[in-house]
């Protein structure tokens, strides 16, 4: 890996959810930041860049949905890799996902292996 | 306490078993698809060698099974996938199946096996190289992003990485779709690229799939079989399919019917038993039918009954005691994968083989005389039908050609197909080549289907290279005979650049058939329906002696030989003049016959009693059967009789060299 660390955001209104993910992420090597809804996600995103946004979809202030639509106006982050925290039956939730620009899903629930994995294929 | 068991008792199984294990070994090699075997095609060949060595060694066979104990480490290398398939391992594997198969055939002979022929193939079995990376099969994938791709954080270049894990990747890009770069509509921001990707790999369709899930919608995706991947899978399709066929056909019995091992001489003992019971019947039928006697109408009316239901009866019992001589053709059919697989190497050709209706059942003896005939029409279609893969396709046509074999069931024949999209005749090499041996005259007009035919005569032979596989001295002639000694019959179509098929029809058994009653004087002669083509009044404008000698008719533009039946048997007969007789047209195969008798009387079923096995052969004659009322009638062979008469009909006397009775 490159001297530079790749950098994630990641949003999620579960703290639990949010350490065990971030736990995962940065046990592989990369570095993460934490956002609890859309809203803080989106200030952080406009003051800096990363290489991935994870977020989950449902989340006060501002939902995942919003929150990637916001971000694709953003110009360093039009052809960023998103991706949604989704539940596995909803494939109307990972097509609204779509539409609202993200890239990709992870179904949760997920162990951490099949996290890191979904995470590289967009790395 | 020691058992006292003699082993030898049991090697009469051993050697039946072994022999379908080999069989199961070489029909699973000839399906194993070279790169990407399929497991359960493997396994089935790994299981059988397993249970050969395993047997051989118990029974003492030692030398089979060491040999065997190597086959099955290779085969278990291919079966954990430590060793790919190679077109070299399968053939090496096959001669391995044919090397078994000699010891096995010593081992039951009590005969020497010859060390050397073993060692070769076990020094070609021992050195063969491993092939570890087995050249994968693949999917063709079209994949053709929507412009608006990018902008969801998708990127082409990640899903290529994803589907180089899966195996090696061929990619084509297709940049027809960009507009150009001073034009207005071009937006950097979109994707205008479509791409063709070749992935090798075993992969499944899911996996491949998986991969373009975030992308699905977002783009235009088809994802085929590559190629040689298809034809494989197609192929694994129709084999399936027509085993579901066959199995539907069978009645639900599929492959796997429960069997014990009847010696066959019990059946045909039973067999014979039946017959006999048939003719008894018969008997009683015709006594009870024949009595006039008034004076019990009631009783007589009661017993008709009585046999009349008797006749059912034993005819059904007849039917079954046969069906346990009939046997599926499968057992010949089997052979010809091989058959055709070894002709394509040694010739260098490319063909298909298409088997179906495997299971249709014949009588054992027409099933093991039918072997030699059919696998000289196989050997033909390849060598001589089959063109090379470089003038197949100068032709126009797919480098590999095809052979389709076929059977089915028509009445009381069995029919089988041999078709080939081969050359076809050639009908001018055959006309040369007929003139050339003296069979025709020059100046003959022939029509194409009389041109086709003359590769039936005797003398006849197409290859006009005599090659190793064809031009053994076995000609078209012979297969016919062969054809026609079982009551058979073989026809041709052939279309130049076309290919051929040659119709076989045979009758499903040897033991009964349907006959036509002839009367000859006193005596009643039979000739089987299945040659008769025409029966009429003489009419003597038709007569005509060709050079003092042979008596020949005109029937239907073609001068036929006429055989004055009863001077051909050696009978007196009613007629004092030709005009007085009957004429019954058959054909013998080779060529129609005019038989002359005296009356033609029913139809029916006889049950054929083989003369060979009562008294001795006699040529001109297929059997005898008894009829109802007790009387031995023969059952003429025409192809047997034109064989013993060339050039005895009518007016040449047939003197001392006849001893038909």
């Amino acid at each position: 890996m490159s001297d530079k660390k790749i950098r994630m955001l990641l949003v999620d209104d579960s703290a639990s959810m949010r350490e065990m993910v971030s736990f995962t992420l940065k046990g592989a090597g990369y570095e993460v930041f934490k956002a609890t809804d859309g809203i803080e996600a989106l200030d952080f995103a406009r003051a800096n860049d990363v290489d991935l946004v994870i977020t989950d979809i449902n989340m006060p202030n501002m939902d995942g949905f919003t929150l990637i639509k916001e971000l694709r106006k953003l110009p360093a982050y039009k052809f960023k890799p998103i991706l949604t925290l989704t539940t596995e039956d909803s494939s109307e939730k990972k097509n609204m996902g779509k539409v609202a620009g993200a890239t990709g899903w992870i179904v949760k629930p997920f162990d951490p292996d099949s996290l890191l994995q979904t995470v590289r294929r967009v790395l | 306490m020691t058992v006292n068991l003699d082993m030898s008792q049991f090697h009469e199984i051993f050697f039946e078993e072994s022999r379908e294990g080999l069989e199961a070994m070489e029909s699973g090699l000839l399906n194993l698809d070279v790169g990407v075997p399929d497991p359960e095609v493997v396994n089935t060949v790994f299981r059988a060698a397993h249970s050969i060595k395993g047997a051989a060694g118990t029974f003492g066979f030692t030398n089979i099974s060491q040999f065997t104990h190597v086959l099955e480490s290779i085969l278990d290398e291919v079966r954990s996938r430590k060793r790919g398939v190679t077109q070299e391992l399968v053939d090496v594997l096959l001669q391995s199946v044919d090397g078994l198969r000699y010891m096995l055939d010593c081992a039951k002979s009590g005969s020497q096996t010859s060390e050397d022929r073993i060692a070769a193939i076990l020094e070609k079995l021992e050195n063969i190289p491993v092939e570890n990376q087995p050249k994968p099969a693949g999917w063709q994938i079209r994949f053709y992003p929507r412009h608006n791709l990018l902008r969801n954080g998708n990127e082409p270049y990640r899903i290529f990485r994803e589907l180089m894990a899966l195996g090696n990747l061929f990619i084509t890009p297709d940049f027809s779709h960009v507009p150009g770069i001073d034009g207005k509509e071009f937006d950097p921001e979109n994707c205008y690229l479509g791409w063709n990707i070749l992935l090798q790999s075993d992969a499944g369709i899911e996996q491949v799939r998986e991969i373009f899930v975030w992308v699905e919608g977002d783009c235009e995706l088809d994802i085929n079989l590559s190629g040689e991947r298809r034809q494989m899978v197609e192929r694994r399709q129709r084999r399936d399919d027509e085993a579901d066929t066959a199995q539907l056909e069978g009645g639900g019995k599929g492959q796997e019917q429960a069997s014990i091992r009847v010696n066959i001489d019990k059946i045909d003992t039973l067999i014979n038993l039946v017959g006999e019971l048939v003719i008894s019947q018969s008997i009683m039928s015709h006594a009870v039918t024949d009595q006039d006697h008034n004076h019990d109408l009631d009783r007589t009316g009661k017993l008709k009954e009585i046999v009349e239901l008797l006749e059912k009866n034993t005819w059904e019992l007849q039917e079954q005691a046969m069906r346990i001589r009939m046997q599926s053709i499968d057992i010949t059919f089997q052979r010809l994968p091989r058959l055709v697989r070894d002709l394509c190497r040694s010739l260098g050709k490319q063909a298909e083989l298409d088997i179906s209706g495997g299971s249709t059942e014949v009588d054992k003896t027409v099933l093991e005389k039918i072997t030699d005939p059919l696998v000289h029409l196989i050997r033909n279609a390849v060598d001589h039908g089959i063109e090379s893969p470089e003038a197949r396709k100068a032709a126009g046509k797919p480098e590999s050609g095809l052979i389709e074999v076929s059977a089915s069931q028509e009445g009381g024949n069995i029919i089988i197909k041999i078709k080939d999209d081969g050359a076809g005749l050639d009908t001018g090499k055959i006309l040369a080549k007929a003139r050339e041996k003296g069979l025709i005259s020059g100046t003959e007009e022939l029509s194409i289907g009389q041109i086709h035919n003359l590769i039936f005569l005797p003398g006849f032979s197409t290859a006009s290279k005599v090659s190793d596989v064809s031009g053994r001295g076995v000609g078209m002639d012979v297969v016919q005979r062969n054809i026609n000694d079982l009551g058979g019959n073989i026809e041709l179509f052939s279309m130049e650049g076309k290919g051929s098929e040659f119709t076989i029809k045979l009758p499903l058994t040897l033991a009964i058939m349907d006959g036509q009653l002839l009367r000859i004087g006193k005596e009643i002669l039979i000739v089987p329906v299945l040659a008769i083509v025409e029966s009429a009044q003489i009419r003597k404008q038709m007569l005509n002696a060709v050079a003092g000698k042979t008596e020949v008719y005109r029937f239907r533009d073609e001068y036929i030989p006429l055989v004055r039946l009863d001077k051909a048997y050696g009978i007196s007969s009613d007629h004092k003049d030709i005009m007085d007789g009957l004429l019954i047209v058959v054909d013998t195969g080779q060529q129609r016959v005019g038989l002359l008798a005296d009356e033609i009387l029913s139809q029916q079923q006889v049950v054929i009693k083989s003369l060979e096995a009562n008294f001795q052969q006699v040529s001109g004659l297929a059997g005898a059967t008894v009829l109802g009322d007790g009387t031995v009638a023969m059952i003429i062979d025409a192809p047997g009789l034109m064989r013993h008469c060339k050039g005895f009909t009518a007016t040449h006397t047939v003197g001392n060299e006849s001893p038909l009775p």
